[in-house]
């Protein structure tokens, strides 16, 4: 399995800068760039020229989207917490299409740890953004201590986990069907050259794309609904208890 | 001859960490027929036990996860070569 390939390296040079010859570009970065810009054109596209009342289909699909994002943040995290709906959308769409993307062919954007990490290092923050708001600082200093002061490492250790497991679980599930399609491609290959004794893969057509439904298509949207609804649930938890 | 051994000995760990898939595979299907169960019971709260269990399994799942990672490391990043 090759990790994620270098295109090309922005040549800029800081001091105490890690990076001694320019900042790499990635192949996760560009393809992250093609989904902002075609995700940017789609929203575009749907909220073009708005009515009061809808009479045309693409504001009728985006007036869908936003009001079941609505109903599973309402439900999910009460009334209170309906300003995160957007951001829940777009983290929602954003991991979709980034999983998605491996179905034309490009190396799936989750399959890459910096990603997910980013995204859950943004839930972690919001975490401990929405407990200090609600508890005070004193309040959530407090709560390392709870209920007993010996559990001051486990609790810090247990706050520290929760990004871990976020990108851990993402990216492993993507990054796992990576690698077995791969495996499936090459153990094909070596399958026809030993059946038929000619050089072309023939078994690679067809039989990859059931392992792609479950790997690509299911795992994609499992781990994008997942995703959101944990942060969901870690947001409102950390606010109410 | 070393890093011939090294090699080895990072594949067979591979496999050893992912028995780590033994309990998050019991886990789901304990929460799984859990929820039949309660669909069974409330077929009218179908949507919210599927979305209850679909949660908990990603839960359950991530101790697997680390399990896959520490694997995935091992094969391909190989770390252990550079303490040679």
């Amino acid at each position: 399995m090759d990790g994620p390939k270098i295109l090309f390296r922005i040549p800029i040079y800081l001091p105490f800068f890690p990076f001694e010859n320019g900042i790499p570009v990635t192949d996760t970065i560009v393809n992250s760039w093609l989904i902002i810009l075609a995700v940017f054109l789609v929203c575009r596209i749907l909220t073009h020229h708005m009515q009061k009342i809808p009479m045309k289909k693409t504001q009728l699909i985006a007036e869908k989207m936003v009001t079941a994002i609505d109903s599973l943040v309402e439900s999910t995290m009460g009334s209170r917490f309906m300003r995160y709906a957007p951001y829940m959308l777009a983290l929602m769409i954003f991991s979709l299409c980034g999983s998605l993307i491996s179905l034309l062919g490009a190396r799936p954007v989750t399959a890459d740890f910096n990603t997910t990490l980013g995204w859950a290092l943004v839930t972690f923050v919001m975490i401990q953004y929405n407990n200090i708001r609600a508890h005070g600082v004193k309040g959530y200093l407090k709560g390392f201590v709870q209920p007993i002061p010996l559990l001051l490492p486990l609790n810090i250790i247990s706050e520290a986990a929760t990004p871990v497991s976020m990108s851990f679980r993402h990216f492993g599930n993507l990054a796992a069907g990576v690698v077995i399609t791969e495996l499936v491609y090459s153990g094909l290959a070596a399958l026809s050259t030993a059946l038929l004794k000619i050089d072309i893969p023939v078994f690679q057509i067809g039989i990859p794309a059931v392992l792609s439904l479950y790997f690509d298509l299911f795992t994609a949207v499992l781990q994008a609904f997942i995703f959101c609804m944990l942060t969901m649930v870690f947001i409102s938890n950390a606010a109410s208890d | 001859m070393e890093r011939a051994i090294i090699l080895a000995a990072s594949a067979i760990g591979a496999g050893l960490a992912m028995i780590a898939g033994i309990g998050p595979g019991i886990g789901q299907g304990y929460a799984a027929g859990k929820a039949a169960e309660a669909v069974g019971r409330q077929p009218e709260a179908q949507g919210d036990i599927m979305k209850t269990m679909l949660v908990g399994c990603a839960v359950a799942e991530s101790t697997g996860i680390y399990g896959l990672v520490i694997a995935i490391i091992l094969l391909f990043v190989n770390p252990l070569i550079g303490l040679l």
